[in-house]
């Protein structure tokens, strides 16, 4: 890792371990997380969608918080571990969330559901939902426009271990 | 998003240092406000000067039985804070009302104080916007201004500020802690804030290189009697239209102290410190609370799509207050108002 402090340059070299794996990347300062991750290192899993974190299609856990990669700079997050959608299944099993989802048909067209299920890991780590008025409130930073909402719902309360 | 020049500050002095060096530098931590308007195009940094690993993230106790927070500290890690959940449960409510669960992951203290509005004018870089551009003009005033102030506006700027954060600071007296080039200096949440007056491209009373390190907030907490009600067009994950904190000492059915103060309407958390004292001596009433009311809005004026925003704020500041005098507060997940 190069230091930073004071360089004034055009690319910035940049270590990220994204699902266990060490990457260092040259990267020009307004790449955000989510760029480096769709077009540097071909992790297409993150989906863009509005690009200004309102919509929640490109959440990904940043040293294991769920946050919106559209709205940080790659360089910012120099040094962290990065799970994205593809790092969620554990050496070929689905992760619960990932299972949850497929047993309740938790999408359509499909487009928002790796950020929903992201989101959804951060927010069974965070353990502040507890029904599903709760889940829904802090799950509100992820649209789905098919309107899968009740069964994306069920399915996270499927993966939280609730009937 | 317009090219830049990143750089690491140190520790604070280094950041000082930095941002006085290029009157086009900006500050960044979270980023969720500045790395949106930088892909508008309303903001456009010659730098960005990354203060997100100073040691600014600590929630500690003072002697004098204060809370001081670091600039730095997330959000969400702010309202999860058994000593807020304790002592400033108005305060949790509040942070819990906006965002999303990952932008308050991500937004830090400091910069919740600095976003700027969502003013879709300020946004928008094809209109006149005297924040965005000053002497352009003001496209909201003639034009979409639902969302938009009707308290301490000017000829110049009806844009509301859109924080739910410091509504609840403005309401627990909290105290800004400022470090810049010529030292360190502290002022009140209230002051910190302006009124957009003649200059509306300036927000805040932070000065050229000044850099929050920390918010302060003095006892009481207000954990007993508060509550915290934002009014928006969905339920969730939207801007206010009309919010209300609201913080309330009871000596029996009696009010000995209180604390009103509102988003959504101004250009900066709206207290009136006229209708705190006609509260104070009185029975926690609706009839005191709607006294209360009409002096928190006196003066209030709309334009031509926000005059609803009058008559909403006078209930919901009756309503919020009534949850306070009755120890339930709004619940930020389970919808129903009581």
């Amino acid at each position: 890792m190069g230091d930073v402090t004071h360089q004034i340059s055009e690319r910035i070299p940049i270590h990220l371990v994204v699902n266990g794996v060490s990457h260092t990347l040259d990267l020009v300062p307004w790449t955000t997380l989510l760029d480096a991750l769709r077009d540097h290192l071909a992790l297409s899993g993150t989906k863009k969608g509005c690009d200004h974190g309102q919509c929640g299609a490109c959440t990904v856990l940043v040293d294991g918080r769920r946050i919106n990669s559209c709205l940080t700079l790659a360089v910012m997050n120099d040094g962290a571990k990065i799970t994205t959608i593809e790092g969620l299944a554990n050496d070929g099993a689905l992760h619960p969330l990932q299972q949850a989802f497929i047993d309740h048909d938790a999408f359509q067209c499909g487009y928002c559901t790796p950020g929903q299920i992201c989101s959804a890991a951060g927010l069974l780590v965070e353990g502040r939902a507890k029904d599903t008025d709760e889940i829904r409130e802090l799950m509100s930073g992820n649209l789905c426009r098919c309107g899968a909402y009740p069964n994306i719902v069920a399915a996270i309360q499927q993966a939280m271990g609730q009937p | 998003m317009n090219n830049f020049q990143y750089a690491r500050a140190n520790d604070v002095a280094d950041a000082i240092r930095l941002l006085a060096a290029d009157p086009g530098a900006k500050l960044i931590a979270g980023g969720t406000n500045l790395i949106d308007l930088m892909k508008e195009n309303v903001e456009r940094p010659t730098r960005l000067i990354d203060i997100s690993r100073l040691p600014l993230r600590k929630v500690e106790g003072t002697a004098d039985g204060s809370l001081r927070i670091g600039a730095l500290v997330p959000n969400s890690d702010l309202a999860y804070h058994p000593l807020i959940e304790q002592r400033y449960p108005l305060l949790a409510s509040a942070i819990l009302a906006g965002a999303s669960a990952q932008l308050r992951n991500m937004a830090s203290v400091g910069g919740n104080l600095m976003q700027r509005t969502r003013c879709a004018y300020f946004y928008d870089t094809a209109t006149p916007c005297n924040k965005r551009h000053p002497g352009s003009g003001c496209s909201a005033m003639d034009g979409l201004n639902r969302n938009h102030a009707i308290l301490g506006t000017s000829a110049a700027c009806i844009a509301t500020n859109p924080s739910d954060m410091s509504v609840a600071l403005a309401a627990l007296d909290a105290l800004v802690h400022i470090a810049g080039p010529s030292g360190e200096r502290t002022i009140a949440l209230t002051d910190f804030h302006r009124v957009p007056g003649d200059k509306p491209h300036v927000d805040t009373n932070l000065g050229t290189g000044e850099i929050i390190t920390a918010i302060e907030l003095p006892p009481p907490g207000f954990a007993q009697n508060y509550s915290y009600l934002k009014i928006r067009d969905r339920m969730s994950y939207a801007f206010a239209l009309v919010s209300v904190a609201a913080a309330l000492e009871l000596d029996g059915n009696a009010i000995s102290g209180a604390r009103v103060a509102l988003g959504g309407v101004a250009h900066k958390p709206w207290r009136s410190l006229e209708a705190e004292a006609a509260l104070r001596g009185q029975a926690a009433t609706p009839d005191h609370f709607s006294h209360a009311a009409d002096l928190l809005l006196q003066g209030a004026t709309a334009r031509s799509h926000n005059g609803f925003k009058v008559e909403l704020a006078r209930r919901a500041i009756v309503r919020t207050l009534t949850q306070a005098a009755n120890a339930t507060p709004q619940s930020q997940a389970h919808k129903k108002i009581a």
